[in-house]
């Protein structure tokens, strides 16, 4: 007869422990040290992989132009228009996300405290939320001109759904039972809600956000394809109609770095925020690779 | 007048009568303990208790005190689970009823009372089950109430933890000369704890028993009389087609 046995180690080593046990300053210096660089590694790789192809012949520099000559294209564009493209873009962005944003706590927080004011006002949401941002486009434009307000409304209003969709969702989620203890104190409704079902709603209500701004990013460049005389959709228009695509790559690759940028740094309000959840992903930073 | 007054004419959740015809009264410094199956309506009877189910006829008389506070009320409820706010530390939750602006000196004393020094700042994801129920006991103690009514409050711990619980809330509820309701289906639990007991039957059968516990203080869990009063329990219960 065979006994079989089951062993396991242990995963915490002593290197781990010795980090533990190390001083806070020594502890923050290494945290900026050891970035994870496994992340640069696709992006770097595809970058040497078509200066390859394009040195040896193999596709066009017309077609796609070798990272090196968009490197001269960015240095040129970084004397003159490249930052004021970003930073039209960028305000837009901020602008709108933050007016359809503010606009969604309002309306979210309202429709999922009051079902009266859900049955009335769901439906019409819906109904409106199927609509493509884009189809908005000729009727903002005979309303408010080909100016900056049209484009504001149009990136607030993609911003709105997500935001408000997640807040209305996280407040009908609260657990009855923590809304209960508040009840037991006789704490009015403002009270409720600042205390209870605000706080338990902020993992919704960060994951609308974060969204909401993704979205406000590609509604910035589809109305900026379509009229405007700065801005990032710009290049990308410009660089179609002088038939550069390396102007037009310098715009995506703009459009990535600041979409990262904008989601990293709210990925660390939203860890500062929600430090208390007791979740897969904060126990163990999820499953490890 | 009692400390409180409960008057159930019915209570039904949509066509199913779960209480029908109790009376039940607390007077001061009283420990009276509810015992009885799931599904007999001990849960919901406090519930009607700490005016959190107005959804029955009837009447809850609590008498104030005679200053007149109104702004906290004279009851307390600690329920089966901690229910503590996850995103409140020790501290934030034990004075949850005053929100941000809460009584640090009243806190660290709850703090210090049940057994939690050191852990004022940790927030509910780094407590056990049994330091939890602390936490949420000492919520219930920062209003400073009269009647204290626990919802099988123990039942989620293990035995141990449920031993030192015990005698915890019996010592914080002496020192403050405090009422408490306690519900429970733990008849050593009852005993040990209660002055009182009520037994409830089962479905709407209401209170069929009740017995007083005529122990002295502090009891031993090991007393002859605790084991002779098990009998008569056991006897009422099984009257009571519980078991």
């Amino acid at each position: 007869m065979t006994i079989s046995t089951h062993e396991f180690r242990g995963e915490a080593q002593d290197e781990q422990i010795k980090t533990r046990s190390s001083r806070a300053s020594s502890r923050i210096i290494a945290k900026i040290v050891s970035v994870d660089l496994r992340g640069a590694i696709v992006p770097v790789g595809a970058l040497a992989l078509l200066e390859l192809f394009v040195r040896m012949g193999w596709i066009s520099p017309y077609v796609l132009p070798p990272p090196s000559d968009l490197y001269e294209t960015f240095l040129y564009l970084a004397e003159g228009p490249l930052w004021t493209n970003i930073g039209a873009s960028a305000l837009r962005v901020l602008t709108g996300f933050v007016i359809g944003s503010l606009l969604a706590v309002i309306v979210g927080s309202v429709v999922g405290l009051w079902y009266s004011a859900e049955r009335y006002l769901e439906p019409s949401f819906q109904a409106l939320r199927a609509v493509p941002s884009l189809a908005w486009v000729p009727l903002l434009m005979i309303w408010f001109g080909i100016g900056e307000t049209s484009k504001i409304v149009l990136i607030a209003k993609s911003a709105f759904f997500p935001v408000y969709l997640s807040l209305f969702s996280g407040i009908r989620n609260v657990d009855r039972k923590l809304v209960e203890v508040g009840e037991m104190y006789r704490q009015p409704l403002p009270v409720l809600v600042w205390r209870i079902l605000i706080p338990a709603s902020l993992p919704h209500l960060f994951t609308g956000l974060r969204y909401g701004l993704s979205l406000a990013w590609l509604s910035v460049v589809a109305a900026e394809l379509l009229a405007a005389s700065e801005g990032i959709g710009y290049m990308l228009s410009d660089g179609r109609e002088l038939s550069r695509p390396d102007l037009v790559l310098i715009a995506i690759i703009c459009l990535a770095v600041l979409g990262k940028v904008s989601d990293s740094l709210f990925k660390l309000i939203e860890d500062r925020c929600l430090s208390w959840r007791d979740s897969y992903a904060t126990a163990i930073g999820g499953r490890p690779a | 007048m009692s400390l409180l007054d409960i008057d159930v004419r019915e209570k039904a959740f949509g066509k199913t009568i779960v209480l029908h015809d109790i009376k039940l009264s607390l007077d001061d410094s009283q420990a009276a303990v509810l015992l009885g199956p799931s599904g007999c309506g001990k849960s919901t009877l406090l519930r009607i208790a700490a005016g959190l189910d107005k959804q029955f006829s009837g009447s809850v008389s609590v008498k104030t005190g005679q200053d007149g506070n109104t702004k906290s009320p004279p009851v307390a409820f600690v329920f089966q689970e901690p229910r503590l706010m996850p995103w409140l530390t020790v501290s934030q939750n034990i004075g949850f009823a005053d929100g941000a602006k809460y009584d640090t000196g009243r806190v660290n004393g709850l703090i210090a009372d049940v057994g939690l020094t050191g852990h004022a700042a940790t927030l509910p994801k780094a407590l056990s089950g049994g330091m939890a129920q602390r936490v949420a006991i000492a919520r219930a103690l920062y209003t400073e109430p009269r009647i204290l009514l626990l919802d099988e409050p123990f039942s989620a711990v293990d035995a141990f933890t449920r031993m030192k619980l015990q005698d915890l809330v019996l010592k914080l509820v002496e020192q403050r000369g405090i009422s408490f309701l306690l519900v429970t289906h733990d008849i050593d639990e009852a005993l040990y704890l209660g002055d009182r007991i009520y037994v409830m039957g089962a479905g709407d059968g209401g209170i069929q028993h009740d017995l007083s516990v005529d122990v002295p203080r502090p009891r031993d869990r090991r007393a002859a009389r605790l084991a002779e009063l098990k009998s008569d329990v056991l006897t009422a219960l099984q009257a009571a087609h519980v078991i």
